[in-house]
């Protein structure tokens, strides 16, 4: 049983609270500490346990087999198909973090903001046939103050200014970027010869200590793994304590919430959970917020279905758990000559946005992107799916490239964007059922041609890179479909137009008026690969917007 | 397994376990002795295989670092999916072992070159295959299962659940530290700063 930090009230499920917020993520986490400190009275209800540093491991085992930190496949199976006319195959397709402070606590912490074209590409770019390209109602100007919220309030390090294609930016990063890793230092000389603009890769990760937590101390399990030190700025980390010390936010793990309650006159009451023991609850609330993520967000909304609502809570529109975007990647891994020991470190060392903006009319598809320099593996990952194609996999050859590769191995990730297609979904499966007797999230997703047109493009020039880098070997595979998702996005839109969009700019549903959406399933466009900042500065400008509507009594 | 090999097995027990036995933690090692889900004569077939899979040679292998002990502790707990699997695979080993050198009665009697051809056809009728990208025992064949766990018996954080004696990690050069500083490699102790680089002619687009 965790000790509490710090006392937090405790709330009855029948005490009418300001908010419920379902989700303790990237996006409930900022919430809950924002609303709680403008003088609400918050509960979050999160379905996995309260850990805390002292419970986070190097274990590869505990962790990533046994799913200490993740959703489990067998409480909580998923389905996937490709296309809706197929009928979905129970196998592992979803993964996110089920714990207090969400995927947060894992993720690689790789913080790029969105640039100003990811809000307006529709309009600059035109439509993209079979997909449904649309503009925000909002503009890189209205999220700025936000990034640098972020930046500040959770704790980042970069270097302003070091990369000649970053939109504007008011204020400088508040810690310098980390130490330079080997990766970095051979991706910079890569990119440099090629005329490329490498730059050091902003992280939310403390390169200086504040009150509460260290710098990193370099230990190397860093993504999918939680932080034992705090320097890694999850919501676990950065958001939930300033919450709790407010005295009036109450994070209640293991509260499963599985339904939007409404009354007779359509207003949501509360979110009805499962506690620990599966038995159920209904947390009263003036208000409701989903931050559950992009996945299980719009699963609620399709839960909480009712004769008002006969097709999802909040889906007028049909538009609930639909463009879901799962960002495209590629791996190109090299070997060098040298010891490169990027197993000390952090993941991303440096990054180039060269190709963020692609001219369609040029490269013949719609799409950009950028590249990082990493190595992202831990020592069983590595042995198991790191050494190049076609070596030995078992003897004594097979034991001396572990030896001689650990060392010297690192990694370009190419990251890009995902277009918004209607087929690709999150939904309810009509067979499968979770531990609950709940219906198992089934995922529909094919990347549209561009998307993996765009990988290719990407994987090519990591290739140039790595030879201009002086990589002794380096490999990559075609792109693929992808049929595992990290990156929830898109499945509950935002926009002015009801019938195109599930909230609006103020993240307010258009349906429901005292229910809010904020997580990665409100993102209309993907960005180029690292959404986790935009959607933390989406739940702080969500809070401001939130809190003066609540204030006036407009809620 | 015949009684002939149950004796041969018995006489080579404690030597199986002395080799274990090297660890920083001799005494954790000792008192696990005891495995769990495998027979005796079943942990010496299976350290067998892992021991052809990371073999000992003038570096320590899957032996040194007590991997059959991982290996039978994964089977009753994140891997006991694959307990069927196994228990079917090891029956096929023996097959095998039998119709390619009827000499033998189980598969860790044969020499290593001999057990190396035996393991190179079980492979080869595994659905997984060579070079197949496995994020976890689960959903594999008996060959990858034992595959899978032998690499992880070797590589796992020595101060957390197998490799006590920290050999994998010493082999592959990951130190025995949670805490670095800069410079961590070669390339990056002579780099003497970030510069930037001349504006770019076409403002990001290509």
């Amino acid at each position: 049983m965790r000790i509490p930090r710090i006392a937090t009230p405790k709330y009855k499920p029948s005490d009418e609270v300001d908010f419920v917020i379902v989700g303790s993520g990237a996006a409930g986490g900022i919430l809950a500490k924002e609303l709680s400190a403008n003088g609400f009275r918050v509960v979050v209800l999160e379905q996995g346990p309260y850990l805390t540093e002292a419970d986070f491991t190097h274990d590869e085992v505990k962790v990533l087999q046994e799913d200490l930190l993740t959703n489990h496949p067998e409480l909580q199976p998923n389905t996937y198909r490709e296309t809706p006319d197929q009928t979905a195959k129970r196998q592992r397709a979803v993964f996110y973090g089920r714990l207090v402070g969400g995927t947060s606590v894992h993720f690689t912490a790789n913080f790029w903001r969105f640039h100003e074209i990811d809000f307006v590409e529709r309009s600059k770019i035109g439509p993209v046939p079979s997909a449904n390209l649309a503009d925000w109602p909002i503009t890189y100007a209205d999220l700025e103050p936000y990034y640098t919220k972020v930046e500040w309030d959770i704790g980042m390090s970069g270097l302003a200014d070091s990369s000649p294609f970053d939109p504007p930016r008011s204020k400088p990063y508040p810690m310098p970027p980390l130490p330079v890793k080997g990766c970095g230092v051979v991706f910079e000389r890569g990119a440099r010869k090629l005329g490329w603009h490498p730059f050091p890769a902003p992280l939310a990760i403390l390169s200086q200590p504040r009150p509460g937590r260290s710098a990193c101390v370099n230990c190397g399990f860093c993504l999918g793994f939680g932080c034992e030190v705090g320097a890694k700025s999850t919501s676990l980390s950065a958001a939930i304590p300033a919450a709790e010390k407010t005295g009036r936010c109450e994070v209640r793990p293991n509260s499963y919430v599985h339904k939007i309650e409404l009354d007779a006159k359509g207003r949501a009451i509360g979110a009805l959970y499962f506690d620990e023991k599966k038995a159920r609850h209904l947390q009263r609330a003036k208000t409701v917020i989903v931050s559950a993520n992009g996945a299980e967000t719009p699963r609620l909304l399709l839960l909480s279905a009712s004769k008002r609502h006969p097709d999802g809570l909040a889906n007028s529109s049909g538009y609930v758990g639909k463009h879901l975007m799962l960002n495209g990647n590629g791996v190109s891994t090299a070997v060098f000559e040298h010891p490169l020991n990027d197993y000390k470190g952090f993941a991303p060392s440096r990054v180039v946005h060269d190709f963020y903006e692609l001219d369609p009319q040029k490269v013949g598809f719609y799409g950009g992107g950028g590249l990082d320099a990493r190595f992202d593996m831990t020592p069983i990952g590595f042995a198991t799916g790191f050494l190049p194609p076609g070596s030995p996999r078992w003897g004594k050859e097979y034991k001396a490239l572990l030896a001689h590769n650990f060392t010297r191995t690192m990694e370009v990730f190419s990251h890009g964007t995902s277009l918004p297609v209607e087929n690709n979904s999150m939904s309810l499966d009509p067979d499968v059922k979770d531990a609950w007797g709940l219906p198992a999230l089934r995922m529909t997703y094919r990347d549209h041609p561009d998307d993996l047109k765009l990988i290719s493009y990407l994987d090519a020039r990591a290739g140039e890179l790595l030879d201009a880098a002086g990589a002794v070997k380096h490999w990559s595979f075609p792109a693929a479909v992808q049929n595992q998702a990290f990156h929830l996005l898109g499945t509950c839109r935002m926009g002015n137009d009801p019938k195109t969009s599930v909230i609006n700019a103020d993240h307010r549903t258009h349906d429901v008026k005292n229910l809010f959406l904020c997580d990665g399933s409100s993102l209309v466009t993907s960005g180029r690969g690292q959404p986790t900042m935009t959607i933390m500065a989406l739940a702080f400008r969500a809070a401001d917007r939130i809190t003066a509507l609540a204030k006036s009594g407009q809620i | 397994m015949t009684g002939v090999s149950a004796v041969w097995i018995s006489a080579n027990w404690p030597s199986l376990l002395a080799a274990a036995g090297h660890a920083r933690d001799q005494a954790k090692s000792a008192s696990r002795k005891k495995v769990e889900f495998f027979t005796l004569e079943e942990a010496v077939e299976v350290e067998a295989i892992s021991e052809r899979i990371l073999p000992s040679d003038d570096t320590p292998g899957a032996r040194e670092a007590g991997v059959i002990y991982f290996i039978d502790r994964a089977l009753v707990t994140f891997a006991k999916g694959q307990q069927q699997v196994v228990r079917d695979g090891l029956s096929s080993l023996q097959a095998l072992t039998k119709s390619t050198f009827p000499k033998y009665a189980s598969f860790s009697q044969a020499s290593a070159a001999e057990q190396d051809q035996i393991l190179h056809r079980l492979e080869k009728q595994s659905s997984d295959g060579a070079g197949g990208f496995a994020i976890g025992p689960t959903g594999q064949s008996f060959f990858g299962t034992i595959h899978w766990l032998t690499v992880a018996g070797f590589l796992v954080d020595p101060d957390t659940r197998g490799n006590p004696s920290g050999v994998g990690w010493k082999l592959i050069g990951r130190e025995r530290e949670h805490s670095f500083q800069a410079p961590f490699g070669y390339y990056d102790k002579d780099y003497s700063g970030w510069q930037p680089a001349p504006a770019p002619k076409n403002g990001g687009g290509r």
